[in-house]
C-alpha cells in the first residue's frame, strides 16, 4: 500500500517536473533542425520561475472566474496527466478514472479556459474561445471514437488494462489500430495547439487560437496556464506511448528493477516522440483556420471507420 | 386501496383544490405566496412518499376510483417506474415552487399563472400514476392544456400566441397518436386497463405500429426531431419557473409514457425497434444542440438544449431495447439505468439553468444575450450557480451530467456483442453522434455563460441589475448542490434505480455502494470504473496545492489596469464577440448540412462610403421539409372545401344522401 502510494506520488511529481523539460527538448530539436542554436533545455523552467516572480496585471473588469481559472486548468490537467500510466501500470489510483474520464477532464480544463478568454471582453479572447470550441467540437468526438476502438479491442476503457492488452501478443497488426493511431496523433496535434493547427510561437491575429485565449494573462496566472499546457503535451505523449508503444511498462509491485526499466524505456519513448513532433512541425506549414475542420474531420472519419470496422468484424 | 397510493392520489386532489383557491383569490396580494407555499408543501409530501416507496422497495400497489368512464373506473398504480418518475416530478415541483415564491412576485399577470400552475403539477402526477388508458389520456390532456394555458399567460405578445397555437396543434396531434397506440394495445376486446394490456401481447405488426405511434405521441411531447418545432417556441414563452417545469419535468413525463408502453405494456421488443429509437435519438441530440448553438435568446437556447438531452435519453433507451430484444439483460440494465440517470440529471440542471435565465430576466428584463454581458459582477450568486449548471450540462467531470453520459458510453461499448448487422453499423455511428453532441454542448454552454455573464455590459439594463431575491437563490443553490452530489455519488443513484430496472428489463446493475471508495463499476473493475468523488477530491487538492504553493513562493504583486485594446482607447462593448459571432466558426463547419446556411459578403465599391455587410441565410430544415408541405396541403384543402359553406339546402341534402349511400355500401361490402 505505502509503496504503491509512493509510486503514484512519484509519478505525479515526475510528470510535473518532466513536462517543461519535454517542451525545452522539442524547442531545442526544432531550432537545431533549422540550424539555429536554440535556447537551452531548461529555458522553460526559467520562464516559469520568471513569470512567477512578475506582478500580475489584471484588466479592470476581470472577475473572480478569471483569477480562479488558472488553478482549475492546472489541477484538471495535472490530475488527468497523473492518471495516464507513464512508466508503470496498475497504479494505486488508476481505477479512479478511465480513458473517457481523462478526455473529459481535459474538456473541463478547456471549458474554463474558453470562459476565461471571454471574461475581459476583448475581441481577442472571444476570437480564441470561439475557435477553440470549434476545434474541440471536432477533436473531442474523434478522440472518444478512438477510445471506443481501443476499448472494443481490449474489452476495457481502463488504461492499465488497455496497455496490458496492447503489450500482449494477442493484439497483432490490425487496420483499425492503424486508423486509431493516425486519428489520435491528429487529435493530439490539434489539442496541443501545435503546427499545422495552431502555432504556439506566434501572436498573429489571423491565426491565433490558444494564445488568443490567454492573451490577458500575466505573471503567476500565466505560469500556471503555461505549465498546464506543458503537462498536456506530456499527457498526450504518455498516452500514445502507453497505448501504442507499451513495451517495458512496469505492471505494478514487481520490484525496483522493473521500475527502473519502466522509467528508462519511458524516457526513450518520450525522446523519440519529441523528435518526431519537432521534425513534423518543421516539415509542414500552418494551415488556415478554416482548413482545420477538414483536418479534424479526417481524424473523426478515420476514428469512426476504425470503430465501425471493429463493430462489424472483431478480427480487423 | 393501498394507503401509499391513496396518499399519492390526495396530492393531485390537493393541487386541484389549490387551483380553485387560486382562481378565486388570484388578485389578492398574498395569493402568490399562498399558492406557491401550498404547492411547495404538497410536492414535498408527495416527494417524500414516492422516495420512501422507491427506497423501501415494497413492490406494487394499486387503487381504483369510481371516476371516469362508468364501466371502467379510474385505475391507479404505483410501481418502481412510477415511483421514480414521481420523485422526478415532485422534486422539480418542490424546488420550482420554492423558486416561484420569489420569482412569482415579479409576475405582471398573476391571475393568468397562479390557477394553472397547481393544475399543471396535478396533471403530471396523475399521468405517472394512471393505470388505464382512459385515465392516462385524460391526465395527459389535462397536463397539456394546463401547460398551454401557462404558455399563453402573456398572450398579448404576438410571438407567444403563435407559440401557443403551434403547441396546441402539436399536443393534439400527439394525443391522437397516443389514442391510436392505446387502441392497438387494447385490441378488439377493448381492454383499457394496463394490467390487461400487459398480458395481451400484440402481433409483430401491431407492436411495430404501437412503437411508431408512441414515438410520434410521446416523442412530440418530449421534443424528438422532427416533432420538436413547438418546443423552442412554447417552453421559453411561459414564465421562467414554468419553462423549467416544462423543459425539466414535463419532457420527462413524456419519456415516462414512452417507457411505460414500450418497455412494460408492449412485451418483448423486436430488435429493429432499438435501431429506430437509437437513430432518432442520435439525430435529435446533434440537431438539437446545433440549433441551440445558433440561438441568441437565452431561454430558447436552453429549450433547444433540452431537445439534445432528450436525444441522449432516447438513444440510451434504444440501446436498452436492442439489448433487451437480444436477451442481454445485464447490458440492457446498464443502458436503461443510464437513461433514467440522465432523466434525473437533466431535470436538475435544466431547471437550474431556466431559473438562472429567469433571474437574469428579472434583473435586466432581457432574454437576448446580445444585450447582456458582464453579469458576473452584478449577479454574483446567480452567475456562480448558473456556471455549475453549465458545467453539469456540458458533461464535464466531476458533475452529474458526466456520470450519466459515461454510463451511456459504457453501454455503447457493450454493443459489439449484438448479433444483428443493422445494430452493429448503427450503434458506433450513434456513439459518434453522442460524442459530437457532448462536445457541441460544451461549446454551446461556453457561449451561453460567456456571452451572458462574462465580458462587458452590452446594455444599460445590465448596469442597473441587482441580485435576485433569496427564495430564487435558495432554489438554485439546492439544485446546484444536487448536480454536484449526483456527480460525486453516482453509485447511490444507480442503486436506487435497481427497483425500476429489475421488473422492466429483467436485471439490475451490480450493487455500487459496496465498491471501495464509492467508485462506480458497471461491469468489472478491470474493464471500466469511475470515481467522481475521488476526481473531485483530487482536483480540489491539486488546485489548493497549486494555490498554496503560488501564494507561498511566487510574487503577490497585482495591478489593475485597463485591458490592452490594440492602441484603440475606449473600446466600446459592441466590439466584443457576440452570441452570433461566437457561433460563426461552428456555423461554417456544420451549418451547410444542418441549416443549409449561406454567407454572402456585400462589399461596397472602392471609395464608396456605405459599410460592408455580411449576410447569413439559415433555414430550419425540419420546418421546411415536414411542416410547410403539411400546412400547405391543409391550406390547399381548406381553400377547395371552402365553397361547401355556401351551398343551398338542396345540395346539402344531396351530400348527406350521398354520404349515407357510401356508408351503407361500405357496410355491405365489408367482409
Amino acid at each position: 500500500m505505502i509503496s504503491q502510494l509512493a509510486v503514484q506520488g512519484a509519478q505525479m511529481l515526475a510528470v510535473l517536473l518532466l513536462a517543461p523539460l519535454l517542451i525545452g527538448f522539442v524547442r531545442k530539436v526544432k531550432a537545431r533542425l533549422v540550424r539555429r542554436q536554440g535556447p537551452s533545455l531548461i529555458q522553460p523552467y526559467r520562464d516559469l520561475v520568471r513569470l512567477m516572480r512578475k506582478e500580475v496585471v489584471l484588466a479592470d473588469n476581470a472577475s473572480w472566474l478569471f483569477r480562479v481559472t488558472p488553478y482549475l486548468i492546472f489541477a484538471a490537467t495535472w490530475v488527468a496527466a497523473a492518471l495516464v500510466p507513464t512508466f508503470a501500470t496498475g497504479l494505486e489510483f488508476s481505477w479512479t478514472a478511465d480513458l473517457i474520464v481523462i478526455v473529459a477532464l481535459l474538456g473541463s480544463a478547456r471549458f474554463f479556459q474558453a470562459l476565461a478568454g471571454m471574461d475581459v471582453g476583448t475581441s481577442f479572447g472571444g476570437l480564441g474561445a470561439s475557435r477553440e470550441v470549434m476545434i474541440a467540437s471536432l477533436a473531442e468526438p474523434a478522440m472518444l471514437l478512438t477510445v471506443f476502438s481501443l476499448a472494443l479491442l481490449a474489452g476495457a476503457t481502463q488504461l492499465s488494462t488497455v496497455a496490458a492488452f496492447m503489450g500482449s501478443p494477442q493484439v497483432g497488426l490490425r487496420v483499425s489500430l492503424g486508423m486509431s493511431l493516425i486519428a489520435l496523433v491528429m487529435v493530439a496535434i490539434a489539442e496541443n495547439a501545435r503546427i499545422p493547427v495552431d502555432n504556439p510561437a506566434t501572436h498573429l491575429e489571423l491565426t491565433m487560437v490558444h494564445e488568443a485565449m490567454i492573451l490577458e494573462y500575466s505573471g503567476r496566472h500565466l505560469a500556471m496556464i503555461e505549465l498546464a499546457t506543458f503537462l498536456k503535451l506530456l499527457l498526450y505523449m504518455s498516452l500514445i506511448s502507453c497505448v501504442f508503444l507499451p513495451w517495458g511498462l512496469d505492471s505494478g509491485g514487481t520490484g525496483p528493477k522493473s521500475l527502473a526499466i519502466g522509467v528508462a524505456t519511458y524516457l526513450c519513448k518520450l525522446t523519440v516522440l519529441a523528435i518526431l513532433l519537432a521534425v513534423f512541425e518543421t516539415a509542414v506549414a500552418k494551415m488556415r483556420v478554416f482548413r482545420v475542420p477538414d483536418f479534424l474531420g479526417a481524424a473523426l472519419m478515420l476514428a469512426l471507420l476504425g470503430t465501425l470496422l471493429l463493430f462489424v468484424s472483431r478480427s480487423l | 386501496m393501498n394507503s401509499t397510493v391513496a396518499l399519492l392520489l390526495c396530492g393531485p386532489a390537493a393541487f386541484l383544490a389549490t387551483t380553485i383557491m387560486a382562481a378565486g383569490a388570484s388578485r389578492l396580494a398574498a395569493a402568490t405566496r399562498l399558492v406557491y407555499g401550498a404547492t411547495l408543501v404538497i410536492s414535498a409530501v408527495l416527494l417524500a412518499t414516492a422516495a420512501g416507496h422507491l427506497a423501501g422497495n415494497p413492490g406494487e400497489a394499486s387503487a381504483t376510483l369510481p371516476l371516469g368512464l362508468p364501466w371502467t373506473g379510474a385505475r391507479f398504480r404505483l410501481d418502481g417506474l412510477s415511483a421514480f418518475f414521481l420523485v422526478v416530478v415532485n422534486l422539480g415541483g418542490t424546488i420550482t415552487s420554492l423558486y416561484g415564491l420569489g420569482y412569482g412576485r415579479h409576475e405582471s399577470l398573476p391571475h393568468r399563472v397562479l390557477p394553472f400552475y397547481p393544475a399543471f403539477l396535478a396533471g403530471m402526477n396523475l399521468v405517472v400514476l394512471a393505470n388505464d388508458a382512459f385515465s392516462f389520456l385524460l391526465s395527459w390532456e389535462f397536463m397539456s392544456l394546463a401547460s398551454w394555458a401557462l404558455v399563453m399567460a402573456h398572450h398579448r405578445d404576438e410571438a407567444n400566441r403563435r407559440a401557443g397555437y403551434i403547441y396546441l396543434v402539436m399536443a393534439s396531434f400527439g394525443t391522437m397518436a397516443l389514442l391510436l397506440a392505446f387502441g392497438l394495445l387494447a385490441g378488439p376486446a377493448g381492454t383499457y386497463a394496463f394490467d390487461a394490456m400487459r398480458t395481451a401481447h400484440p402481433g409483430p405488426f401491431a407492436a411495430g405500429a404501437v412503437l411508431v405511434l408512441m414515438l410520434l405521441g410521446a416523442g412530440s411531447k418530449a421534443g424528438l426531431v422532427p416533432l420538436h418545432a413547438w418546443l423552442p417556441l412554447a417552453h421559453p414563452a411561459a414564465p421562467s419557473h414554468v419553462s423549467a417545469l416544462m423543459s425539466g419535468i414535463m419532457t420527462k413525463v413524456a419519456i415516462y409514457g414512452f417507457v411505460r408502453v414500450v418497455f412494460d405494456l408492449l412485451g418483448e421488443p423486436a430488435w429493429w425497434s432499438g435501431v429506430a429509437v437509437l437513430l432518432i435519438g442520435g439525430v435529435t441530440a446533434v440537431l438539437g444542440i446545433l440549433h441551440a448553438l445558433m440561438e441568441k435568446d437565452l431561454k430558447r437556447l436552453l429549450a433547444y438544449s433540452t431537445i439534445e438531452n432528450i436525444g441522449v435519453i432516447f438513444a440510451s433507451l434504444g440501446l436498452a431495447l436492442a439489448f433487451k430484444a437480444n436477451g442481454m439483460p445485464s447490458a440492457a440494465a446498464l443502458a436503461f439505468t443510464a437513461a433514467l440517470f440522465h432523466v434525473l440529471n437533466h431535470s436538475f440542471f435544466k431547471s437550474l439553468l431556466f431559473f438562472g435565465a429567469g433571474a437574469v430576466l428579472t434583473a435586466t428584463g432581457e432574454r437576448d444575450m446580445e444585450k447582456l454581458g458582464g453579469l458576473i459582477h452584478r449577479l454574483p450568486v446567480t452567475s456562480f450557480v448558473f456556471l455549475i449548471g453549465c458545467v453539469s450540462i456540458s458533461a464535464l467531470p466531476p458533475f452529474n451530467g458526466f456520470a450519466s453520459e459515461w454510463l451511456v458510453f459504457q453501454a455503447i461499448l457493450r454493443s459489439p456483442e449484438l448479433p444483428q448487422w443493422g445494430l452493429k453499423v448503427i450503434v458506433p455511428a450513434v456513439g459518434g453522434m453522442l460524442a459530437l453532441s457532448a462536445a457541441l454542448a460544451a461549446a454551446c454552454f461556453v457561449k451561453a455563460f460567456g456571452i451572458t455573464f462574462l465580458g462587458r455590459a452590452r446594455s444599460a439594463a445590465v448596469e442597473r441589475a441587482h441580485e435576485v431575491d433569496r427564495w430564487s437563490l435558495a432554489a438554485m443553490a439546492v439544485l446546484a448542490a444536487f448536480c454536484l452530489l449526483a456527480g460525486i455519488l453516482p453509485g447511490f443513484v444507480i442503486d436506487s434505480l435497481s427497483t425500476v430496472t429489475l421488473p422492466l428489463v429483467g436485471e439490475r446493475m451490480p450493487v455500487q455502494m459496496a465498491q471501495p471508495w464509492l467508485s462506480i463499476v458497471p461491469i468489472a473493475e478491470s474493464r471500466s470504473s469511475y470515481n467522481g468523488l475521488l476526481v473531485f477530491v483530487f482536483i480540489t487538492i491539486s488546485a489548493s496545492l497549486a494555490a498554496f504553493f503560488i501564494h507561498r513562493f511566487a510574487s503577490h504583486a497585482l495591478r489593475r489596469d485597463i485591458a490592452w485594446g490594440c492602441g484603440f482607447p475606449d473600446a466600446v462593448p459592441a466590439g466584443q464577440y457576440t452570441a452570433v459571432s461566437f457561433a460563426q466558426p461552428i456555423r461554417r463547419v456544420f451549418g451547410g448540412f444542418a441549416f443549409r446556411s449561406r454567407e454572402t459578403v456585400d462589399m461596397p465599391a472602392p471609395g464608396a462610403l456605405e459599410p460592408a455587410r455580411l449576410k447569413v441565410e439559415m433555414h430550419d430544415v425540419a420546418w421546411e421539409i415536414f411542416y410547410q408541405p403539411i400546412t400547405g396541403a391543409i391550406d390547399f384543402a381548406t381553400e377547395r372545401l371552402n365553397h361547401l359553406q355556401f351551398l343551398t339546402i338542396r345540395r346539402y341534402l344531396t351530400l348527406v344522401f350521398l354520404y349515407l349511400v357510401i356508408l351503407l355500401l361500405v357496410l355491405a361490402l365489408w367482409p
